[in-house]
């Protein structure tokens, strides 16, 4: 396990800078959102948490189509399929690694970007933990997507459009909490542990999905 | 499977031989179910009394409702015959899936368009980011993936698997968006929205109503066997082409 786990992290940095780029994209998506709003700051401070959770939500897309394809090119994946513990488990450390390097970096480096969209540190605070407990989910159901689209070709744009309906509550519920966390009358609890019930969610339900599509696909 | 010991099951139609004898039979009969239900079912929704606050706009409901509902239904019907693929390997499990597709995305749409035009006179706006109508969006989105996955594998056999996967996915948590966009809209709108009481159904709009709903049934079921009677017809014509295409040119060389 955590062999696998070291290996799919010395992978993706020796590979050249997953990590970085996934915050590269952060920033970019981040810093294009005045442009289309314009410089008002109130109204930035306002958009902050939606601004902040929609660019992680798109940079955690980022690497998913190379998930299991890197693997099937090499041949790797049919050993990891031909493992005698559940496929599941491998495909949570899989998803694991992978938010490690993608989702992390991007909940690291939301105090700068909160910091320049004017957001109050207790803003700061709840977006960074909406983010931990939300970003993995994405990993997670992302792993059905890629999974599905293992011998497509060209199967970026699609894991996009058959992920994005799927992950519509984690980004409710992260931006609900992160509302109530600023407001008074709205609630930060119960949106925020929502969040967390859908990540608990999908660490089953994505890896064992994705286990019943990679173990027929193997050939 | 033995061939000569046939059970009326659900197996017996694992040859499409017998599948498309049954279908070809079945057609006919539920068209004209199709057209009697829809015949009637107009009629009565025609002859519906006009609603005190609504006028004749209620008569949206008939067209709008039972699309709404059959929207949900061949999702329901695709999440069986995903079930269908993996767990029996059905040959027919993965036609009907990918023939219950292109078909409940026309109902999302139908019920969208209907309910923007229903929308316009009762709530002055043709959309409304309203917690139903997002979540039938978001419906629609999930049908057009599914369809463009579908499309996307060379093989149409080798998309079997990936589509029913998905659309089990999706079943599991289309029920938490649906959920979560309930919520979602509760917190951003209160009651501001211009709610639209809707009058306690009597029986002369609930009679039609059902007649309608069970007309879209027969007309989804009729589309639905049409469909799959054509997509094993394509497979046919597919496997024909690779077998002409294998064989080496008589005549040349």
């Amino acid at each position: 396990m955590f062999a696998l786990l070291k290996r799919e992290i010395l992978l993706s940095i020796r590979a050249g800078g997953g990590a970085l780029t996934g915050v590269l994209f952060f920033l970019a998506v981040v810093s294009v959102f005045p442009f289309a709003v314009g410089p008002d700051t109130k109204l930035l401070t306002h958009l902050a948490p939606a601004v902040l959770w929609i660019g992680a939500l798109l940079a955690s897309l980022l690497g998913l189509d190379r998930l299991f394809a890197q693997e099937r090119e090499d041949g790797s994946l049919d050993l990891l399929v031909m493992q005698p513990h559940p496929l599941a488990i491998t495909i949570f450390i899989k998803a694991i690694a992978h938010w490690l390097m993608t989702g992390l970096p991007l909940v690291l480096a939301t105090p700068l970007f909160g910091i320049m969209l004017n957001l109050s540190p207790l803003g700061i605070g709840a977006t960074m933990i909406t983010l931990l407990a939300g970003t993995p989910a994405i990993a997670f159901i992302g792993t059905v997507g890629a999974a599905v689209s293992v011998k497509l070709p060209r199967g970026g744009m699609l894991i996009s459009v058959l992920v994005l309906p799927l992950v519509i509550p984690i980004l409710i519920f992260g931006v609900a909490a992160i509302t109530g966390a600023l407001e008074d009358p709205a609630p930060f609890t119960s949106p925020f542990l929502f969040v967390c019930a859908i990540t608990l969610f999908t660490s089953v339900i994505g890896p064992l999905a994705a286990s019943v599509m990679l173990r027929h696909s193997a050939d | 499977m033995t061939t000569e010991t046939i059970k009326p099951s659900i197996w017996a139609f694992a040859n499409p031989t017998r599948f498309m004898g049954f279908a070809n039979k079945a057609i006919p009969i539920l068209a004209i179910i199709t057209f009697i239900l829809l015949a009637v079912g107009l009629w009565m929704s025609l002859n519906a009394p006009e609603d005190y606050q609504q006028g004749y706009t209620v008569l949206i409901m008939f067209i709008h409702v039972p699309a709404a509902w059959l929207a949900m239904m061949s999702y329901s019907v695709m999440s069986i015959s995903a079930i269908g693929t993996i767990v029996w390997r059905h040959p027919l499990a993965d036609v009907s899936l990918r023939s219950a597709a292109p078909l409940g995305a026309m109902f999302t749409i139908l019920a969208l368009a209907t309910g923007s035009l229903w929308g316009k006179p009762m709530w002055g706006t043709w959309w409304e980011w309203d917690a139903r109508m997002t979540s039938v969006l978001v419906l629609l989105i999930i049908y057009l993936g599914l369809i463009a996955l579908a499309k996307a594998f060379d093989e149409p056999s080798e998309a079997a698997l990936p589509l029913a996967v998905m659309t089990l996915t999706g079943f599991a948590i289309i029920p938490i968006i649906k959920f979560s966009v309930d919520w979602w809209n509760t917190l951003h709108q209160p009651a501001s929205v211009s709610r639209f009481d809707r009058p306690a159904m009597g029986p002369e709009f609930l009679y039609p109503l059902l007649i309608m709903a069970l007309a879209y049934m027969a007309i989804f079921f009729t589309l639905h066997m049409m469909s799959m009677r054509n997509e094993v017809l394509s497979r046919r014509i597919r496997t024909l082409k690779m077998q002409v295409a294998r064989k080496p040119k008589t005549g040349e060389a």
